[in-house]
């Protein structure tokens, strides 16, 4: 082979933006991954906003294969054996560019590892890669199945667990208070079926996200996303948080139990199971990483930490992307300069801070501290129904006024030391 | 549904060696046995008979939440050989 510019390590989101601009620029590119194809080792919940892509790749989208646009976008909060749904419903989700569309990354990922061979890049598949090759203490390659591959440099785009950047010292292994694990299934459904039962118009889409008693009170939820003639169902549990509530189950059970509940057993029936699958999410945030630049390395997507729970949307796989193409900035820089060095690679720390990316993640790196508090999945969820259910009841005997049952719930639940404390919290977000 | 029968939907293809090696000694004196509740595939269960931790590797999702999850360091856990493993369809 010839001699290669730049590798990229990981045919994801992250990997294959950065390839496809560095392509595209003419710079030799090759993109090792370790499954069949780009996606067969992705997952995701799941749905991308494309607004924020504009300004980094708005050429790609008439031809990508995107699920259905999401126009509704609706919040359960479950209690133990009730709930409340917020739904809500804009035109502004109708209007161009596109806002958010839901994809399934299987298909999603392969679409644009060919768009990276169009432009003369490389993707190679089943390619694992085991080590970083450095010289001096610079990174100029890498191994994979035992063979070294050398290059200016490297690019870590090896995923939320990312080896590489382990290897070269930018990071440690993720922390299970900084990890969720998601798990869900992939369930058949014809179109016609879809949009009947949703409500939806042709070629729309919902993301419905669920809180509260379904994760046994650790952090994290349930989610459900409408792609063309699938649904994505699953649970995000955090890890630590988890084993904190000394669980009964094993974690699948969670859920078989979320699927037993009235607001999912109803849409999902007769519909097929045909893939169950399941990933890890950081929620570390920036913490994760000490650096994301070395000599002769660049660390994008998840293996720098880039996702973000904002509460009621989740984010990850836009700043994948907007990162990639970054990086593909900062090395095309380093490469007329003809100098791979930390101090010129650092130019891609700059363009994340003037970009998106950074700036959601500051603004957002506290979110965390609050919506792992328990008492916000299990105690304030259930508060919040029986409140809403003493609104519908009408038992035997007389009834109280609307005033006094909303402020009893009120006095109940927020009118102590943890309340205050709770809501003294909200700052945060 | 039992996870198994979830698994079995799924597109696998199995690598002759596993790609999680498990350290015995120390899984012998574990007790909190984290890997066995938080593997969505169900994974991880105990050999009755000699009471060493067992793995079905080869239904791997490949998350690596036992790895995050093990407190003692007990699993080293790789991803399978490039080409191997779990090859999700949809994702």
């Amino acid at each position: 082979m010839e001699k290669i510019d730049v590798v990229v390590v990981g045919g994801g989101l992250g990997g294959l933006a950065s390839a496809y601009c560095l392509a595209k620029e003419g710079v030799k590119v090759l993109v090792l991954e370790r499954g069949d194809h780009p996606g067969s080792k992705n997952v995701t919940g799941g749905r991308l906003y494309l607004r924020p892509l504009c300004r980094y790749l708005p050429e790609i989208w008439e031809k990508a294969p995107l699920e259905r646009l999401v126009t509704k976008e609706i919040i359960t909060i479950m209690g133990d054996d009730s709930s409340f749904t917020l739904k809500f419903n804009s035109e502004k989700f109708r209007k161009e560019p596109p806002h958010s569309y839901t994809i399934l990354r299987s298909k999603f990922d392969r679409w644009l590892g060919e768009l990276v061979i169009e432009k003369g890049g490389f993707v190679v598949p089943q390619r694992r890669v085991s080590d970083l090759l450095k010289k001096n203490g610079r990174i100029v390659g890498v191994v994979s199945e035992g063979e070294e591959i050398l290059a200016d440099m490297v690019i870590a785009a090896d995923g939320v667990l990312s080896l590489m950047s382990e290897k070269a010292n930018l990071r440690g292994p993720l922390p299970p208070r900084h990890a969720a694990v998601g798990f869900k299934e992939v369930i058949k459904l014809s179109p016609e079926k879809i949009e009947e039962r949703f409500g939806l118009r042709h070629g729309e889409g919902i993301a419905h996200l669920f809180f509260g008693s379904i994760t046994h009170g650790a952090f994290g939820g349930g989610f459900l996303y409408t792609n063309r003639d699938t649904l994505s169902l699953g649970l995000v549990v955090g890890i630590e948080s988890f084993f904190k509530h000394q669980p009964t189950t094993e974690i699948h059970q969670l859920l078989e139990e979320f699927k037993k509940r009235e607001e999912i057993a109803a849409v999902i029936r007769d519909g097929d199971l045909v893939e169950y699958s399941a990933h890890l999410i950081s929620e570390g945030g920036t913490r994760l990483l000490t650096k994301r630049y070395g000599d002769g390395i660049l660390v994008v997507g998840d293996a720098a930490g880039f996702t973000l729970n904002m509460g009621i949307t989740v984010r990850g796989m836009e700043f994948a992307l907007a990162s990639g193409c970054m990086a593909a900035k900062a090395v095309i820089e380093a490469k007329h300069k003809g100098d791979f060095s930390a101090s010129t690679l650092a130019r891609y720390d700059a363009l994340l801070r003037e970009s998106f990316v950074l700036q959601d993640m500051e603004t957002f790196c506290d979110n965390l501290d609050f919506l792992e508090n328990p008492r916000l999945l299990t105690f304030y969820p259930n508060l919040l129904c029986s409140i809403v259910e003493e609104f519908f009841w009408i038992g035997e005997g007389a009834k109280k006024k609307i005033s006094s049952t909303l402020w009893k719930g009120i006095k109940e639940g927020l009118f102590n030391v943890a309340g205050l404390k709770d809501i003294w919290m909200l700052r945060r977000i | 549904m039992d996870p198994a029968t979830k698994l079995a939907l799924n597109a696998f293809k199995n690598d002759g060696e596993t790609h999680i090696s498990i350290q015995q000694e120390i899984c012998k004196t574990c007790v909190e046995k984290y890997c066995i509740y938080i593997c969505p595939g169900g994974l991880y269960s105990i050999n009755e008979e000699n009471g060493e931790l067992l793995s079905e590797y080869s239904g791997c999702l490949e998350c690596g939440s036992c790895k995050v999850a093990c407190p003692h360091g007990a699993l080293e856990w790789n991803f399978p050989r490039g080409g191997f493993g779990v090859q999700y369809r949809y994702g």
